[in-house]
């Protein structure tokens, strides 16, 4: 090879090279594609998060909504991640793709407040058969805006509680108080632990991410005495209380947890959970419902379930609800309305109940659901305590001091998404065994402080 | 792009037969057709960066709308200061490297056996190159639930099976992912790249002269001589040509970080990719992530360049010898 070969094959390597580095800049900035048109008849886009009752209603909407209205509507599923990686990007950037989008009682207050969401009181006031007035008060509580409106619809609600395996337990002999400590938690994790080949004592989220071992962990140190911040936005997280709640937590699940711990979440601990690889498991209440079908669950009509373990405080569970909001960029307002209206609505629970059987429902949202006979008697075992535990949670004061923005399991600012990741992160290594507790919130009072800065 | 820089070049280089008055419109109308591509190009490659430099010197988080404004190269501070995106940096090294050498030793080996003839030569060389054209997000998740998964996984699966084979009740039930996360990435993406390096190297020793090899048997070399003293001297340009593309290719590994480890645990296997993603979608500064984009984007020019500059010392020096 003579060098003038080589001095040009070098400038077309640099050439390629600029070239790949380019393109990859221009991957990572293209964002959402375009959205699909439609041919006749009007048709909305909606995206929501991967949960089996968003599944569910993804494949009962073509039969009966679009047959009833005319009205098509195209469904995106995602993660509860990614979700809100798309959502956030859609709406914040006014894009427009989504007519209506499930978020979370912890979008609602922040979103409101940019201007970002439709209001909905007016559209739900004027469906008579809606029955506004039917939805349980902590749900409306945290959807509304501070002009007592509405700006998403539940779509179910849920608190979390303690599910255990009764066989496992009576086989043991040990008995689940109905609103036991977390002490007592540990020492029948303890017990449980190994009950059968390769079974673990209890579940506990372990994956990063705020909604995710985040959501728990937080839980438990609200009980714990501890908070993320105080009411005049002190950082707290290398408080006594957190450090001594996140000890118990790690402790727990290093010792007694499902394996893979520090890469399990909801859905990981839910198929632990159904397929008997754990005795216990704490977190949401809507998992009772996936728990209770036999079409997936090896432990249904096994189930037992108790209020969520406490320490200082009389309860702990968390408040949460997956809810309908239509972006202001909207240009179907009516359509989206309707289909809000309807999947929020009693007859879709009917519907669900009699198509895909009554623990499916989407509930925790409504007085009039516990009413209903059959899933009375499908939700026996779990009704109660449901709407017992959210009817319970407090969202303005979860734990033993005054807080400085409402919420049971998050700190309703936006920068909670980062704080909670970062810290969960350095939780979860810790949990793997990478890391201590005591480094982990030494770094996430580090960044806590940073955040408290913006408030006070 | 890379055809656009030599072709002023091939015109210029023209045997002179055109009077000179006509040579500029000339060149332009052969330009002509090339410059809807052109501009294309230009559209699409350097619009996107010059927004993205303009972007980064801006503080904005898209939650606070009403609150960006112009900051200067503050962005640049926090770049070059923050603790997480120097471990992100550290591992990226880290991940890039092992994978890239990992994977040209292993692609050498499976090239040097694949030169050889044997029966069914063309079934084992799909096989092998199977693992390359799997989409990374569908090998990522392979590997995380199949392979690595504590419960059902391949690995404690065959761990648990020999167990049981010298009469024990079961296996140890190891945690792949919290233990050894880096390594569970590398493999992975080990067995992504092999294929590519192999592709490569096989072209190469492919290509190798018959004669030389011949001459050097005649003149009594052993298998080992010949392979130090004359095929890995002839495929080295083509190892280069694999390195420089692999690191290209694994320094923007995002699917299988995101994927199987989620950049844990803790920020252990955390690489720049994923690194400006989270500050991109989940602390939503938008500022940031530029900035810490163009650093990258700076760094790896600088790097190729220089890599490639080495390369072709080396070149001079080999064809002088």
């Amino acid at each position: 090879m003579s060098t003038h070969q080589t001095a040009r094959s070098r400038r077309t390597i640099r050439a390629v090279l600029v070239a790949v580095s380019a393109g990859s800049l221009l991957a990572a900035c293209s964002g959402a594609g375009g959205s699909s048109s439609e041919a006749g008849g009007e048709s909305i886009n909606v995206l929501m998060v991967g949960n089996p009752q968003m599944e569910d209603i993804a494949k009962l909407t073509k039969d009966t909504f679009t047959k009833d209205t005319g009205i098509k509507v195209n469904f995106t599923i995602l993660p509860e991640n990614e979700l809100r990686d798309k959502v956030t990007q859609d709406i914040a950037t006014q894009a427009g793709q989504y007519d209506v989008a499930t978020i979370g009682a912890y979008e609602v207050p922040i979103w409101n407040k940019n201007g970002w969401l439709q209001e909905l009181s007016s559209y739900a006031e004027k469906d008579a058969a809606f029955d506004k007035d039917d939805l349980l008060k902590p749900m409306v509580q945290s959807l509304s805006g501070e002009d007592d409106k509405l700006y998403a619809l539940p779509f179910y609600g849920e608190s979390s509680f303690l599910m255990y395996n009764k066989e496992v337990m009576e086989e043991k002999g040990i008995t689940v108080p109905e609103k036991p400590t977390w002490q007592q938690v540990a020492d029948i994790a303890a017990k449980a632990d190994g009950a059968r080949p390769g079974m673990k004592g209890i579940c506990l989220r372990g994956l990063a991410g705020w909604g995710e071992l985040g959501a728990s962990l937080s839980t438990v140190v609200n009980t714990f005495g501890g908070t993320w911040f105080t009411e005049d936005w002190k950082a707290q997280v290398d408080s006594p209380e957190f450090k001594k709640a996140t000890d118990f937590y790690v402790d727990l699940v290093r010792k007694h947890g499902q394996s893979g711990a520090a890469q399990s979440g909801f859905t990981e601990c839910l198929n632990a959970m159904s397929q008997g690889k754990v005795a216990m498991w704490y977190d949401a209440t809507s998992a009772a419902g996936p728990l209770e079908d036999p079409s997936s669950s090896k432990i249904a009509g096994k189930v037992g379930y108790a209020y969520a373990p406490v320490d200082k405080t009389d309860s702990s569970g968390w408040l949460w609800t997956w809810a309908w909001a239509m972006p202001k960029t909207t240009k179907k307002a009516d359509a989206a309305s309707k289909f809000m209206l309807w999947a929020s609505g009693k007859e879709y629970e009917k519907l669900v109940g009699e198509k895909l059987g009554w623990p499916r429902v989407p509930a925790g949202k409504r007085a009039s659901t516990y009413e209903i006979p059959q899933y009375k008697e499908a939700s026996a075992a779990f009704g109660d305590i449901t709407v017992k535990s959210i009817e319970q949670a407090n969202p303005t004061n979860p734990g033993v001091q005054p807080r400085p923005t409402v919420g049971v399991q998050f700190v309703a600012v936006p920068e909670f998404q980062d704080l909670g990741t970062k810290v969960t992160q350095d939780i979860s290594a810790a949990i793997a065994g990478k890391t201590s507790v005591d480094k982990a919130l030494e770094k996430g009072q580090k960044l806590a402080e940073e955040v408290a800065k913006n408030y006070r | 792009m890379t055809t656009l820089t030599p072709a002023p070049r091939t015109v210029r280089t023209d045997p002179p037969h055109r009077p000179g008055k006509r040579e500029t419109p000339n060149k332009w109308r052969r330009r002509i057709p090339l410059l809807p591509a052109l501009i294309f190009t230009v559209v699409v490659t350097q619009l996107p960066f010059v927004a993205t430099l303009v972007i980064s010197t801006f503080q904005w988080n898209i939650l606070k709308p009403g609150e960006r404004h112009f900051t200067g190269l503050s962005n640049y501070g926090f770049v070059f200061t923050d603790e997480r995106l120097r471990t992100a940096v550290l591992n990226t090294i880290a991940l890039t490297a092992s994978v890239v050498i990992l994977s040209v030793l292993l692609g050498l080996g499976l090239a040097l056996l694949l030169d050889r003839r044997f029966p069914g030569r063309g079934l084992a060389r799909t096989l092998l190159i199977t693992p390359f054209l799997v989409m990374p997000v569908a090998a990522a998740l392979l590997w995380k639930h199949a392979i690595y998964n504590p419960d059902y996984g391949l690995l404690n699966g065959t761990l648990n099976a020999v167990y049981r084979l010298f009469g024990a009740e079961n296996g140890p039930t190891i945690d792949w992912l919290s233990n050894s996360a880096m390594p569970a990435v590398i493999v992975s993406l080990v067995w992504q790249w092999t294929p590519f390096m192999m592709l490569i190297l096989l072209a190469g020793l492919q290509a190798q002269p018959g004669d030389v090899l011949e001459a050097a048997r005649v003149d009594g070399a052993s298998a080992w001589q010949t392979f130090c003293h004359i095929t890995l001297p002839h495929l080295r340009q083509y190892i280069e040509l694999g390195v420089l593309l692999g690191t290209i290719y694994v320094v923007q590994t995002f699917d299988a970080v995101f994927t199987i480890t989620q950049g844990g645990p803790g920020s252990q296997t955390t690489n720049l990719p994923y690194e400006i993603y989270l500050t991109m979608f989940r602390k939503y500064e938008y500022g940031e992530a530029a900035a810490a984009g163009v650093v990258v984007v700076i760094g790896a020019i600088v790097i190729a360049t220089f890599a490639l500059r080495t390369i072709a010392s080396l070149f001079r020096e080999e064809v002088s010898r």
